[in-house]
């Protein structure tokens, strides 16, 4: 029980924990895990970023938190949120959760607000049907989450439809409306992927402000790195399913140690590098069901040793709070030489 | 510079948007040369995907001219890209979409070869060579797009232009619906192609720290207007136009210093009612009163040109 064991070293009493979570879904030929035996947890006020390419896992993780999986999927582990274990809820029990204590925030902006619906209703029938206010109470609570996301001029926009905003600000509204039941942990997934970059950066700041002020545990998901250095203050890296490494982020980005975490920063076009090509990884993720025995990534892996092919790596940790799942960890030389003067 | 292989001369692009016009592109100077890429950066609704569509002809000009190799691109409308503009191809955004479902891959790259005269086993041996030349085997001529991932999609798209021979690219936005290291994968094969074939290429992204690694030159537009332009490395070390600024500042670095970017408050205003003067002193930071009145054009400042009068005027006296 390693990964177990470190995680709860570090944040103890967290408010979500997800303890060996698989997800196994059924395919033409059969189930296949989507998510394989992942560990994560994250307290209020926290910031936790859960990075890798498509089909690495990501979204599946994230659903599985609310109980959104595909018919038919199969979930063996654990996330316990405040103590509730979330897996032996009914569906009608789950529904309570959802958007009362568990919100998401989806990449596209577009299509999580109806385009028929006036913002104004859509921040304030999940206010009435969670929290039981009455509807100018809704109302005037909603003009203030409006003012919150900072979007000008509240009142005109509560009686405005999702098309008469840019995407920037159908970002924020879409966040409004995750908030709008008072949750305590907000899922975003990819939440900035569609947006432009001055943008990014106000969203950013945004989910870091309602972190400290609000207390609430926010899980970013995305590929991108560098919107996971600005927020997040612990990283998981996932590759097919399974996690490759875990850890504070600033030691994660600066020192990384499994070959795909340095792969992936390096595929990245850092703004102060100049000149040298991007280097991408070669090849790509493998996808559902075709996942190789082993280290999923051996295939892709420029350090792969002949045992990697055979031997599963289990997430292990190799300092306080930092998981890693590459026994030859072929890294750590080039981190101790990169460190001497 | 040799002679620009394409040139844009105060380009506009106008729409018709319920009885009234709106201009997306206003007075666009651009030049071109082979070998070079031009990046092309901004927050959407700048009017930089109109720009490109224009400059290949998919878009009627309002004013001014586009010129390929000495010759007038106009509006093609629904016409055949005539002969002496096939050496000007486009690589659009959505590889998913750019690709006709229903035909294998050697015959959409093969097509290229055939309005250019040549035959059809002709143009399935040169798909072969285009389709190793982007990183793909050369068995892919047999398949069909849906049987590639997105960045293989993109270079198949790639391979497409690449049969007319073309001397100039425009990409708009080739790597924006790609994965990280798929980005990675086509930003350096666009790179490489400039080289080897001697293209010019301009690069549309909203994504700056590419354009940053591939680009020779950039422009950032706002608005429909060219707010700073020059040398990558000169206006990406020192940017002078509060606009590029704070296009700079908002980008997360991955270093893990945890410093969150920096946000630019407001929107791209609707380009039906462009603020009066400089069209960017809503938004900016050091805004005075003179920039409500006075319209903002490109004039050169510390080796590059920027149309901003209050950072002309402070840098005028150091140089």
């Amino acid at each position: 029980m390693t990964p177990d064991t470190a995680t709860s070293d570090t944040v103890t009493g967290a408010l979500l924990r997800v303890d060996r979570l698989s997800v196994a879904l059924p395919t033409r030929s059969g189930y296949h895990k989507a998510v394989d035996d992942v560990s994560f947890a994250v307290d209020a006020g926290e910031v936790l970023g859960i990075a890798g390419e498509s089909g690495s896992g990501k979204t599946i993780t994230a659903l599985s938190l609310f109980g959104l999986l595909p018919h038919g999927a199969r979930v063996t582990g654990s996330i316990r949120l405040d103590g509730t274990e979330l897996t032996e809820l009914t569906t009608k029990q789950l529904r309570a959760i959802r958007g009362r204590q568990i919100a998401m925030v989806s990449q596209d902006p577009a299509t999580a607000l109806h385009p028929i619906v006036p913002i104004g209703t859509q921040l304030t029938e999940h206010m009435r049907h969670h929290l039981g206010v009455s509807k100018a109470e809704a109302r005037s609570r909603a003009a203030d989450l409006l003012q919150t996301v900072r979007i000008p001029d509240p009142e005109r926009a509560l009686r405005s439809y999702a098309g008469q905003f840019s995407g920037g600000m159908r970002q924020r509204i879409a966040i409004a409306v995750a908030l709008a039941a008072e949750p305590r942990v907000l899922v975003a997934d990819e939440p900035t992927t569609a947006l432009d970059v001055t943008v990014q950066a106000g969203i950013l700041r945004l989910l870091d402000r309602l972190c400290r002020d609000r207390g609430l545990a926010v899980i970013v998901i995305t590929h991108d790195l560098g919107v996971m250095s600005a927020t997040a203050r612990r990283l998981c890296v996932m590759y097919a399913g399974r996690l490759a490494e875990a850890g504070p982020t600033s030691e994660l980005l600066a020192r990384p140690r499994h070959p795909y975490t340095r792969g992936l920063l390096d595929a990245l076009p850092h703004p102060e590098a100049t000149g040298a090509p991007l280097v991408p990884i070669g090849g790509s993720p493998p996808s559902l069901g075709r996942v190789p025995d082993g280290c999923p990534f051996h295939p892709r892996c420029r350090y792969a040793q002949p045992s990697c092919a055979t031997n599963r790596p289990e997430p292990e940790p190799i300092a306080p709070g930092h998981l890693l799942a590459c026994p030859p960890d072929p890294l750590r030389a080039a981190v101790s030489e990169r460190e001497a003067p | 510079m040799s002679e620009p292989v394409l040139q844009l001369s105060d380009v506009a692009v106008e729409y018709g948007r319920g009885g009234e016009r709106v201009r997306a592109v206003d007075g666009v100077d651009l030049a071109v040369a082979r070998g070079e890429v031009v990046g092309l950066v901004g927050e959407s609704g700048c009017g930089k995907s109109t720009l490109a569509r224009a400059a290949v002809g998919l878009e009627p000009l309002a004013a001014g001219r586009v010129t390929f190799e000495g010759h007038n691109v106009t509006h093609l409308g629904r016409r055949r890209r005539p002969a002496y503009l096939r050496g000007l191809q486009m690589v659009f955004q959505d590889p998913y979409e750019s690709l006709n479902p229903r035909r294998k891959v050697g015959e959409l790259i093969a097509d290229g070869v055939l309005l250019g005269g040549g035959t059809r086993r002709d143009g399935l041996r040169r798909a072969a060579e285009l389709l190793e030349r982007v990183g793909l085997p050369e068995t892919a001529v047999g398949s069909y797009p849906h049987e590639f991932s997105g960045g293989q999609r993109q270079r198949i798209a790639i391979a497409r232009t690449l049969a007319t021979r073309p001397s100039c690219l425009i990409a708009d936005e080739p790597i924006s619906a790609l994965d990280a290291s798929a980005q990675a994968h086509i930003a350096n094969l666009l790179g490489e192609l400039v080289g080897d074939a001697d293209l010019g290429l301009v690069l549309v992204s909203h994504d700056l720290s590419v354009v940053r690694r591939v680009a020779d030159r950039v422009a950032v537009m706002y608005l429909g207007r060219i707010v700073e332009i020059g040398d990558t490395n000169t206006v990406w070390a020192s940017p002078r136009h509060p606009y590029t600024e704070a296009l700079v500042a908002a980008i997360p670095r991955a270093d893990g210093a945890g410093v969150l970017p920096v946000d630019l408050p407001g929107d791209v205003p609707d380009p039906a009612n462009p603020p009066d003067g400089c069209r960017f002193h809503p938004r900016c930071p050091i805004a005075e009163e003179s920039c409500r009145e006075h319209d903002q054009r490109l004039a050169p400042v510390a080796g590059r040109e920027i149309a901003c009068h209050i950072r002309s005027r402070s840098a005028a006296p150091a140089r």
